[in-house]
């Protein structure tokens, strides 16, 4: 049941090459402390699945300006200028995914579906290629599920052993990717003793979260 | 008043009572200084917020507070938070009454385009695809022509946001409703004439006899 382990230690158990999936939406929920470990200690290659690309300086965008992203699954990217470049001078693959369907992808990937169907994207771009599957006279596009080696997600409040509160707008992607992901490494703003969150408020069980990132050092203490 | 002022009023006049409602960023944005008296909404952010509220006070942002666009903002009291699942359960499931996008092209059949802007990198359809196939009601805000050439077209050369009809289409010289028989204009703006509408367009029109003029919130 013991899963706090240092930021250092966390990271190192992550190779280069790596497929994460990264919480957060435009930097708000993302997990701040591991991406800056994960370029403390120069890892390259990633696969990052995320919502967006932020901005340069901010959440996954400091991972696109460090050019240590190989390819990104995202729904935009259009407020980072950088990985726009990248992909047009072909140092990174994007795909582009419509948001609601990554979510669902994920979510697919996590609840053990093959796929999830969405009118989202018939008739436009992003049905190019794929399966589409009429059900009672109407028309679904299939997508396929999304996994990860990683999840790396951020929380409100943790407890000893893991389980997770959110707060506000900084949920977003982080609950569905604790589910979608071979190794599941939470950071919390807060850790408190178990107990403290109440069971209807807990969002993600601590039996999803492998790792929780022990509390940064404040005041010295 | 400017054009994006005027096409804010008259579409605040199509928010009801309890309704849900998502609003794109920039013009989209600008309904929620013109909600009639006694109109109560709920904004939804689709990063998983209902509940939206401007911020009160420059100090008081809270980090776990972002709208879709990464600024910290309010919430009213009653508002709910969820995950991004949920919340494009709202949306693709009917759920949102209404959502208020900008455009950059929309055809005869009333079909959008507003996802990618020519000469500029493709930023990502973020929400946008989701939100044209799965609200209530669609409405394009957005102002009739882009440096003089116009954005009602016969036929999108954009790629597309969605295969289904938007609702309503709302600019600084009409009021326009995509039907089973192509564009309707239904309502002109103050000083207009259905002339310079037509003029301003590339998509064939279909002009009723008497034509109102465009009601606006105050």
């Amino acid at each position: 049941m013991h899963k706090a382990i240092g930021l250092a230690e966390a990271v190192e158990m992550i190779p280069d090459g790596a497929s994460l999936m990264i919480g957060g939406f435009m930097g708000v929920g993302s997990p701040h402390r591991l991406i800056g470990e994960l370029l403390r200690q120069g890892r390259k290659d990633l696969t990052v699945i995320g919502n967006d690309a932020a901005r340069p300086g901010v959440g996954i965008g400091r991972l696109v300006d460090a050019k240590v992203v190989k390819r990104m699954v995202a729904s935009h990217i259009g407020t980072n200028p950088e990985i726009g470049r990248q992909m047009i001078a072909g140092e990174t693959i994007v795909e582009l995914c419509p948001q609601g369907t990554l979510a669902e992808r994920i979510r697919a990937g996590g609840y053990g579906l093959g796929g999830v169907l969405t009118t989202t994207g018939i008739g436009t771009v992003v049905a190019e290629g794929k399966r589409q599957i009429e059900i009672e006279g109407k028309m679904f596009l299939l997508e396929l599920p999304l996994t990860a080696d990683f999840a790396l997600i951020a929380a409100h409040r943790a407890d000893h052993i893991g389980n997770l509160e959110y707060a506000l707008t900084s949920r977003n992607f982080n609950p569905i990717m604790a589910m979608a992901a071979a190794t599941v490494i939470a950071e919390a703003a807060e850790i408190v003793p178990v107990g403290v969150i109440p069971p209807d408020d807990v969002v993600t069980p601590a039996v999803l979260v492998d790792h929780l990132v022990e509390r940064e050092k404040l005041n010295g203490r | 008043m400017d054009a994006k002022e005027l096409i804010a009023r008259r579409i605040a006049l199509e928010l009801k009572d309890g309704d849900l409602v998502n609003l794109g960023i920039g013009l989209p944005a600008m309904v929620t200084h013109y909600l009639p008296p006694g109109v109560d909404v709920f904004f939804q952010l689709e990063n998983g917020l209902i509940g939206l509220a401007a911020l009160p006070h420059p100090g008081l942002e809270n980090y776990f507070l972002g709208d879709a666009g990464g600024a910290l903002v309010g919430a009213v009291p009653g508002a709910c938070a969820f995950d991004s699942a949920f919340s494009f359960g709202l949306i693709r499931g009917g759920h949102v009454d209404l959502t208020v996008l900008g455009g950059l092209e929309v055809d005869e059949r009333g079909l959008l385009a507003n996802w990618v802007v020519p000469g500029k990198m493709v930023p990502g359809m973020g929400g946008a695809m989701d939100l044209v196939t799965g609200c209530k009601r669609v409405i394009v805000a957005m102002i009739h022509t882009a440096k003089g050439k116009p954005k009602i077209l016969k036929q999108c050369t954009l790629p597309l946001t969605s295969a289904r009809r938007i609702s309503l289409i709302v600019t600084e010289l009409a009021v326009i409703e995509p039907t089973d028989e192509g564009l309707a204009v239904r309502e002109l703006a103050p000083g207009v004439t259905v002339e310079q509408v037509i003029a301003a367009t590339d998509a064939k029109l279909i002009i009723p006899s008497e034509i109102p003029e465009m009601k606006l919130a105050a």
